[in-house]
């Protein structure tokens, strides 16, 4: 649903600014889609000679579009493979990494559920099924509900590596297509486990600390929280012009701003 | 000689809207088949079908497809055991009990049914249908096969009804006045004349709901779980075929294996309706033929 409606926001947002001058595309990670639209609105309402289009697909596919030269600037949620480096060297293409925010990812709980912490080996154990009941970490008698997304989110890619240790995840999770259905599924299931990003924790849920940590603001700014990853924007070598432009307004304190409204944690 | 050319001007002018579904048709199976077969490079078919892990996305990927067909399979069957009586017994009662007025009324709101989204039958079943399956049964959770067949069953009914209240209709009054006259009452003419003479329309109505079924994607994405593993209860979660191109296809790098493995599960998902088509359009011919209909 948000997809659709980003898409329509998108092409609205296209229209409008049609005939501008210079234009800028961006392409690549869902995750890193509403930091990128955000300011890019922002951007174009001061910067009327500019267009920004931004585009979804995934990181994947805003990587490999760098590297073919058909974006300017790929948003990815997680940092380029070495495979795609070499890919991008051998094209010509100097990727150069633009930390734009924080993400964190959540774990979160029925809110009937007694547990208040899980280790990272414990959650581990649980996606990749060698833990099945809530008895066996500390829970009630009660078979765990999984709850994962679809695994071509970046999400879920995030989460894999972060927690999973690129193990996969047991055959008889639940994939959602987005946070909010992950978070609604959490609510109305007692025995559910699930991740969703840092701006979807709500009060229906139980968040849960790991390792002890807390997800928040400081500890995904700090690393110290273990599921928190950075960001990115990729450009083609430094950015020069719009582009070193953009990046810069990302950067600054109202870009920041517009982070925290997407739902991630602005970097100041 | 002017009303001579436009009466050619409209003669090619609908003759082309009438072949256009044709060459519709045409592009879709063609562009099917041209981006789903190279899947095959990466798995062969054997692998693809009967493979029973689906990791799209992992280092090597799996595109086992089978717990997606089975997930299909099993929703389908649960969801026809639930529209077929309801379907049936509906066309039914239309047919041989309502009065004309009840008639009236009734029929066109089980059509009704017919015209709501999709989505909202999937919001439907997500926020009320399955925490009440959950609380209900005690389940683990209510984004099941369960859920999901009960939902698209009910979906499926105004087809089935429809259809099936059609063919009772198409029945000549003379078969029932024939088995009046004979001695039959009204039980045996039911059982013995009318559905056996409307057997063949009602068949096509089942299949065309099936049709229905199987296609239907929005609400299976939204209740049916979407774990693909291969169902042991009617309480496991399943991913529907359909569920699995919605979700994915969006996040697939075009022309990657997993952009072409999610067009071969839409080449099979086309194949599957395809000859529930062919086997209702056969079906229904044979029946026109039987009641002396012609054609």
């Amino acid at each position: 649903m948000k997809k659709i409606l980003s898409t329509v926001l998108i092409v609205m947002t296209m229209t409008l600014a049609g005939f501008a001058g210079e234009k800028i595309r961006l392409t690549g990670s869902t995750t890193v889609l509403p930091v990128a639209q955000l300011t890019a609105e922002e951007f174009m309402n001061v910067n009327p000679d500019v267009t920004l289009s931004v585009q979804g697909g995934g990181s994947g596919v805003g990587i490999a579009s760098l590297n073919d030269g058909a974006c300017d600037i790929a948003n990815a949620s997680r940092s380029m493979k070495d495979s795609e480096i070499k890919n991008a060297i051998s094209r010509g293409i100097h990727p150069t990494a633009h930390v734009v925010a924080m993400d964190g990812i959540a774990v979160v709980l029925h809110p009937s559920n007694p547990v208040q912490n899980l280790t990272k080996d414990q959650i581990r154990k649980i996606y990749t099924g060698k833990i099945t009941n809530w008895k066996q970490v500390g829970g009630a008698d009660k078979k765990i509900v999984v709850l994962s997304r679809d695994t071509s989110s970046g999400t879920y890619e995030a989460f894999a590596k972060l927690a999973l240790n690129d193990e996969k995840v047991r055959k008889d999770a639940l994939l959602n297509a987005s946070n909010k259905a992950v978070e609604t599924a959490v609510e109305t299931t007692p025995g559910a486990i699930g991740y969703i990003g840092f701006g979807y924790i709500t009060k229906r849920v139980k968040l849960i600390t790991v390792d002890g940590i807390t997800c928040s603001k400081v500890t995904i700014l700090s690393k110290e929280y273990p599921f928190s990853r950075p960001l990115f924007m990729y450009t083609n070598g430094k950015p020069k012009g719009w582009i070193k432009k953009y990046i810069d307004f990302i950067l600054s304190k109202e870009g920041q701003a517009l982070v925290e409204t997407a739902g991630y944690v602005g970097l100041k | 000689m002017r009303s001579k050319i436009s009466e050619k001007a409209f003669k090619y002018g609908f003759m082309g809207m009438a072949f256009s579904s044709l060459l519709f048709l045409l592009g879709i199976i063609i562009i099917l088949f041209s981006e789903g077969l190279p899947v095959f490079n990466t798995v062969n078919l054997m692998r693809f079908i009967g493979g029973t892990s689906w990791y799209p996305t992992s280092e090597p990927p799996e595109f086992g497809i089978l717990p997606l067909i089975l997930g299909t399979l099993w929703v389908t069957l649960g969801a026809m055991l639930i529209c077929i009586p309801i379907g049936l017994g509906s066309a039914l009662y239309l047919h041989e009990i309502a009065g004309r007025r009840q008639k009236a009324v009734l029929k066109p709101l089980i059509e009704l049914l017919a015209s709501i989204p999709s989505i909202v039958y999937g919001f439907f079943g997500m926020i009320i249908v399955a925490p009440y399956l959950q609380r209900t049964f005690d389940l683990s959770t209510g984004l099941c096969a369960f859920t999901a067949s009960l939902i698209l069953g009910i979906m499926a009914v105004p087809t089935v009804c429809s259809l099936a209240e059609d063919a009772l209709n198409y029945v000549p009054k003379s078969f029932r006045e024939a088995a009046y006259a004979v001695g039959a009452n009204r039980w045996q003419t039911l059982t013995q004349i009318i559905l056996p003479a409307a057997g063949s329309g009602i068949s096509t109505a089942i299949i065309l709901g099936m049709s229905r079924v199987v296609g239907e994607t929005m609400t299976v994405l939204m209740v049916a779980g979407g774990a693909a593993m291969i169902p042991q209860s009617v309480f496991d979660p399943v991913r529907p075929m359909t569920s699995t191109i919605a979700a994915e296809m969006g996040e697939a790098a075009m022309g990657s294996p997993h952009y072409h493995a999610l067009f071969a599960i839409g080449l099979i998902l086309f194949l599957i309706t395809f000859v529930f088509n062919i086997i209702a359009e056969i079906i229904s011919r044979r029946y026109r033929l039987k009641l002396g209909l012609g054609r």
